[in-house]
């Protein structure tokens, strides 16, 4: 009898984790600049061009893929089993469009507007985020008002009154991006894809705590995420406040999701792909799922990312484009070798 | 001592339409009882009332303390359902399934403990299921799923087992296979079983109560020989059939009469 045990957990967790520090440490250093690691460590605090990129430029980054990587991955995993469908993703629940919505009138409205962060001591960040987290709030309020019935968050509901709400918002913007002028349009199109852009530790450190709290809420769900993937009923039966449970992963994936498309726009794939393929190498319990997935969303976007930057330089292509490129054929190639062994999805 | 289920007019309705009305039961400890009734009766309603999935008007008493007053972790050490079917959209080994059952008994976070595993496998065990414990549920036959649901129940370690229409896909000698093991879980460990059941000949043989349902009310309440009646099954099913016993002598059997 095969079942998950701490030495799995443990095995397959430390070995994704140390991937990840590699992975980390390596992507900081490839560039269009060649970095000197030595010499950038040497002279931290002296005015030094190897420090400088590292550490203004390419580490922040870095952790900010981590943390959305990471992020949509989780999320996807979640939004799988609440919605009882597999090809669920970050981007259906309606709060992604809310996001894009906020952040495009921010950017058509007040471009440059800087909010000063602890009367400027700790340096201004700009509006064009905080617009979309807004956004990103009062979908997720309305979407949930809508799919809630009796109490209970109806998944069907959910599911239709997210992608419904994401196509109304897609048609929102596209008329936005008619009416306003060329170079603001070109602005536009540039955030929607999603980039990774950033020289602020403030907004790494505001995802990183949205992420690590939302991760920890969630994990702390993943038995319950398992009973509830064979059924409402039978889950409830078997012990879970199905009820209670929905509402909290609803409320925990949104607030991560409208976290994640406000700094870095809507990174698409990750969320999905991600899930499947773990899935796919470590099985379905969500106890080791979740972090796994986790991990692995991580190393993935990190990489893709790092490519983005590299492949064109010194022009960058939007992350978007790397994700879809590659995780698509590698998808399809695992599910075709895998699809015989494990039900089709 | 309380008895393990009362239930007192017990009504229920989706919506507008009248499901239950007025259903009144009780249920002793070890007893084994079986509710009948044609299709939109009323059974899978009640199951899914006495497994706190749906709630009616009405009392429902489990040992003594109202229904209403069980968490559902608590109550899934109490009552086990073996469901009519089981659909997935996720990959679950037939042993990740059977120890879903223990999440009532271990913490929400943790892993299965030694004993967690113990337990699981002798439900697996005891309902034959142990050798292909590795397999995915949905590779398997649907005999051979049945008899992963119903180690899962019994992983729950629970007092009192539901089934709804545990035989519903299955053959002649796996819808035996299920009834001896009801039979002999019910003796062996003094399991509670209340199972919705559609073959009449099978619940005669082996369930010592019955229970038959028309249009929401109980309309007859007893030992098989009370409740399987030529007037019974032409009132309640609206179709004529002969009762003879048994070879064993003792049991209604039914023998259909078609009206050519």
């Amino acid at each position: 009898m095969k079942v998950l045990d701490r030495k799995k957990m443990i095995w397959v967790n430390g070995a994704l984790l140390i991937l990840l520090a590699l992975s980390v440490i390596a992507c900081a250093l490839l560039g269009p600049v060649r970095l000197d690691l030595a010499r950038a460590w040497q002279n931290i605090f002296a005015a030094n061009p190897d420090a400088e990129i590292l550490f203004r430029a390419r580490l922040p980054r870095v952790l900010l893929g981590v943390a959305i990587g990471g992020g949509m991955a989780a999320c996807g995993v979640v939004l799988q089993a609440l919605l009882g469908n597999p090809l669920a993703c970050p981007q259906m629940l309606g709060v992604s469009g809310g996001a894009s919505l906020g952040g495009i009138l921010g950017l058509i409205f007040f471009p440059h507007w800087l909010l000063p962060i602890a009367g400027g001591l700790l340096g201004e960040i700009s509006w064009v985020p905080l617009a979309a987290f807004l956004g990103a709030l009062l979908s997720m309020i309305f979407v949930y008002r809508f799919s809630l019935f009796h109490g209970r968050l109806h998944p069907y509901h959910l599911l239709l009154s997210g992608v419904i709400f994401n196509a109304f918002i897609a048609a929102v913007i596209m008329f936005l991006n008619s009416i306003v002028d060329f170079y603001q349009a070109q602005g536009l199109l540039f955030w929607l894809m999603g980039s990774l852009s950033t020289r602020a530790y403030l907004t790494v450190a505001f995802i990183w705590a949205y992420i690590i709290i939302g991760f920890l809420w969630l994990w702390a769900k993943g038995l319950s995420l398992n009973l509830i993937t064979v059924g409402e009923e039978a889950a409830m039966q078997l012990g879970v406040e199905t009820a209670a449970l929905q509402r909290q992963i609803f409320v925990a994936s949104s607030l991560m999701i409208g976290a994640m498309v406000s700094v870095s726009g809507m990174i698409g794939f990750v969320g999905l792909m991600v899930p499947h393929v773990m899935r796919l190498i470590v099985g379905g319990d969500h106890r080791l799922l979740l972090p796994a997935s986790f991990l692995a969303g991580g190393i993935f976007l990190c990489w893709a990312d790092t490519l983005a930057r590299v492949l064109l330089a010194p022009a960058e292509l939007p992350v978007g484009i790397v994700t879809a490129f590659f995780g698509g054929p590698f998808f399809l190639y695992l599910l075709y070798r895998e699809g015989g062994k494990k039900p089709a999805l | 001592m309380n008895p393990s289920i009362l239930i007192r007019n017990l009504s229920f309705a989706y919506q507008d339409r009248s499901v239950l009305h007025g259903v009144s039961l009780s249920v002793e400890k070890g007893e084994m009882a079986g509710i009948l009734g044609p299709n939109g009766s009323g059974k899978t309603t009640f199951i899914k009332i006495l497994s706190a999935v749906l709630s009616g008007q009405g009392e429902v008493t489990l040992n003594g303390r109202s229904i209403e007053t069980y968490g559902r972790g608590e109550l899934s050490r109490l009552i086990a359902v073996v469901p009519q079917e089981s659909r997935l959209n996720f990959p679950y080994t037939a042993a990740e399934i059977v120890l879903m059952g223990r999440a009532g008994h271990h913490g929400p976070f943790a892993l299965e403990g030694k004993k967690d595993l113990e337990i699981a496998r002798a439900s697996m065990e005891s309902t034959d299921s142990l050798s292909f414990s590795d397999r995915y549920l949905h590779e398997l036959s649907g005999g051979e799923k049945q008899r992963v649901l119903i180690a899962r129940a019994l992983a729950q370690e629970p007092e009192i087992l539901l089934l709804d229409e545990p035989s519903a896909f299955l053959d002649l000698k796996h819808q035996l296979h299920v009834f001896e093991l009801l039979r002999r879980l019910n003796r062996e460990r003094g399991l509670t079983i209340v199972a919705a059941l559609h073959d009449l000949n099978l619940a005669a043989l082996f369930f010592p109560r019955l229970v038959m349902l028309r249009e929401g009310k109980i309309y007859r309440d007893g030992p098989p020989q009370d409740v399987l009646t030529e007037k019974t099954i032409d009132e309640v099913y609206g179709i004529r059939v002969r009762v003879e016993r048994d070879p064993s002598g003792e049991k209604p059997q039914l023998f259909i009469c078609p009206s050519l």
